[in-house]
């Protein structure tokens, strides 16, 4: 890939000449989770802040990038460039995506599913999102974030399984769930990516919980203004769980924990509905 | 494998007393039917074939001698069409001369393939079955569990149901107990019920080792190797020696972090919309005592208010745990108060960018910074604060419904 860089851009008269760096390094294999940062959020300096720092040869990279490269640099440099520019497109990459803009981008995106979906059978088929573990590059590959089950994912292809977590950071997909409350996942009943639309009747604050738990049936079909009134609280005893079992029987310490587990959930279920209606 | 049926046979016409003449012209008859054979190769047995074909890694090879006992196929003629020429082709032998009655090849392969499928279902079940699947199993024949935090668990192949037809073939991770569809598309076309549901909890009741225990502590440091490669014999650990005080239960020490959101660093509180709500589902108590608290109606045996909050306090701090240890060995309830404040200021924030016109939230969702709205919070999560909960319950109360009919 690295080569073909360069060849493209040396053999200037080629027809891909014409599009840009961004639009190839998109289209290459193995970055398809990437999406399409803004020039002109690039262009904006307040933006780059600090990746000065992270990126060798941060200026050339950036012209690499905006295509205002010179094209009398030499070849040797441009290998070691492509690298960097790489980096710094993941970098500015994870900063436009917790953007209004970036995350509408990545939102049609995710409703394409092309995240891929989350391999666990009971959340099928739920589309998932790129999560980093840390923001800091070069040391956690990308996961993916499944919003049904909240848990994350290796990614199934070793060709996105060796991207940086960093291009999308930790705080992404969270982000995304707590702007627009109303993508949220079901936790039960088949997932159509992304749930609907943002309009919607609006409901009152102060609902009682009969009316929230209506409410929640129709989910996702019905969201609000703002996305101030979905209730989340009881959500999860939807949520739809496997039960081992031998010969019909379940196992005794698998048992035990699940019953644990579920109490842990019954309490918090507990806890979210008495604040509510405290706060009702 | 042809030697040891031809040996068979010879063994059976020996028994049923015919005469050396037949014999030898028995033995000629075996030659060619090696030669005549469904297998692609002569060397190769119909069970080794169909084993080896590519999407069917996960199947181990049912002895023939297994297949051969009619009490281990007991039911299955109903269930099997051609059921006595998909017995005849997964045990390699000659089929009769009336083989014409049959319309299509096909059709008798795909019974054997039911066959053998249906067989193997029972055949994992048993002694050697298990044991010919933990050799695979520890060869990592079956994959590991794409759940970053089962640290690349083994898995096994599981059933959704014992019937044909219903469901295909998915992967039981024993870590976070749960099925994942196979990776590669290949296994798309493998029953379900060629494993069955029983298998897989059988096999990690058999391999109580290799079965992760239902709790788990963090770490002190980072030096807790959780590598499944490693820990497929937790005696083999580097680690103080791990052991379940249930002898029937998992012993392997299990790989319990549960996945913490969190947006610029903070974590995201279960007051949010957004918040966390299936942690539940990956969490593990700290120690074994901790499953008995719970009935088997599933109620805490002990809900007395102090105990429920107490509880309360230690599993936020605890199961939160994120996967690296620096990021969270501040202090626990410190570190629970200062979050939300700290939190505060990201939800109005984002909101405000992304809906302009909505109004910036309800005092619910964005607590606002008002001091005196901590008391709320404290009145959860710290008990021990008890003789200044209720006054600053009221406070709040006072003071936050003037916000609220703002907002309306």
């Amino acid at each position: 890939m690295l080569h073909r860089a360069v060849e493209e851009v040396s053999t200037g008269s080629d027809s891909d000449y014409s599009s840009s760096w961004i639009s190839w390094f998109l289209s290459s294999k193995g970055n398809e989770y990437f999406c399409e940062v803004d020039e002109d959020f690039i262009l904006d300096r307040f933006n780059l802040t600090g990746l000065n720092v992270e990126v060798s040869n941060y200026t050339q990279a950036l012209d690499l990038i905006t295509d205002q490269l010179d094209d009398d640099i030499q070849d040797e440099l441009r290998g070691s460039l492509d690298v960097q520019a790489r980096l710094l497109y993941g970098l500015i990459h994870a900063r436009w995506i917790v953007t209004a803009r970036g995350l509408t981008k990545m939102i049609e995106k995710y409703r394409r599913a092309e995240f891929g979906r989350c391999p666990r059978v009971l959340c099928q088929p739920q589309p998932l999102l790129p999560v980093g573990l840390t923001d800091i590059p070069y040391e956690k590959s990308v996961k993916l974030y499944c919003g049904r089950c909240e848990d994350l994912y290796s990614p199934k292809s070793s060709r996105h399984g060796s991207i940086d977590g960093a291009y999308f950071g930790t705080t992404f997909p969270h982000l995304l769930f707590l702007v627009y409350p109303t993508l949220i996942p079901p936790k039960v009943g088949t997932a159509d990516s992304g749930a609907g639309s943002t309009s919607g009747t609006t409901t009152r604050e102060g609902e009682n919980r009969v009316r929230r738990r209506l409410r929640e049936e129709m989910d996702p079909a019905i969201a609000e203004g703002g996305g101030e009134n979905i209730s989340t609280a009881s959500v999860a005893l939807k949520a739809e769980r496997y039960k081992p079992r031998i010969y019909g029987f379940q196992l005794n310490e698998i048992a035990k924990l699940q019953r644990w587990q579920e109490a842990v959930r019954d309490r918090q279920v507990a806890r979210l509905e008495e604040l509510e209606e405290r706060g009702s | 494998m042809n030697a040891s049926e031809q040996a068979e046979f010879e063994e059976e016409e020996a028994i049923s007393g015919t005469g050396e003449g037949d014999e030898i012209m028995e033995e000629a008859e075996e030659q060619e039917d090696g030669y005549t054979s469904s297998t692609p190769t002569s060397t190769l047995t119909w069970i080794s074939w169909f084993c080896s074909l590519p999407g069917h890694e996960y199947f181990c090879e049912v002895t023939e001698d297994f297949i051969e006992d009619d009490f281990n196929l007991t039911g299955l003629n109903t269930l099997v069409p051609f059921w006595k020429e998909a017995m005849e082709m997964v045990l390699d032998v000659e089929p009769d001369e009336d083989t014409s009655k049959i319309p299509d090849v096909s059709i008798v392969e795909s019974s054997a393939e039911m066959l053998y499928g249906l067989v193997h279902q029972r055949y994992i079940l048993t002694r050697v079955g298990l044991a010919a699947m933990v050799d695979k199993y520890e060869a990592g024949v079956f994959g590991s569990c794409p759940r970053v935090y089962c640290l690349g668990t083994n898995v096994v192949p599981c059933g959704r149901s014992d019937m044909y037809g219903l469901d295909t073939v998915k992967l039981f991770c024993p870590n976070c107990n749960d099925i994942y569809v196979p990776p590669s598309s290949r296994y798309q076309g493998v029953d379900g019920a060629f494993f069955g549901t029983t298998f897989a909890h059988l096999f990690f009741q058999t391999y109580r080792e290799l079965a992760p225990a239902p709790f788990w502590k963090a770490p002190p440091s980072s030096s807790m190797s959780n590598s499944p490669r490693l820990s497929t014999s937790s005696m083999t650990h580097s680690t103080p020696t791990f052991v379940n005080p249930n002898p029937h239960g998992g012993q392997k020490r299990a790989a319990g972090y549960v996945y913490v959101p969190r947006i610029y660093g903070f974590k995201v509180s279960e007051r949010a919309k957004c918040g966390p709500r299936m942690q539940w589902l990956r969490l593990r108590p700290e120690s074994p005592e901790e499953l008995d608290m719970v009935d088997w109606r599933g109620r805490w045996i002990d809900d007395e208010d102090d105990d429920y909050d107490e509880d309360e306090e230690e599993e936020e701090d605890r199961q939160m745990e994120d996967f690296d240890p620096d990021a969270n060995d501040d202090d626990d309830d410190d570190e629970e108060e200062e979050e939300e404040e700290e939190e505060k200021p990201v939800k109005p924030l984002s909101t405000g960018r992304q809906h302009a016109d909505a109004p910036t939230g309800s005092a619910r969702t964005t607590p606002t910074s008002n001091p005196s709205a901590r008391p709320v919070i404290t009145a959860i999560s710290l008990p021990k604060m008890n003789t200044s909960i209720g006054d600053g319950k009221l406070r709040v109360i006072r003071q936050w419904s003037p916000a609220v009919g703002l907002a309306a």
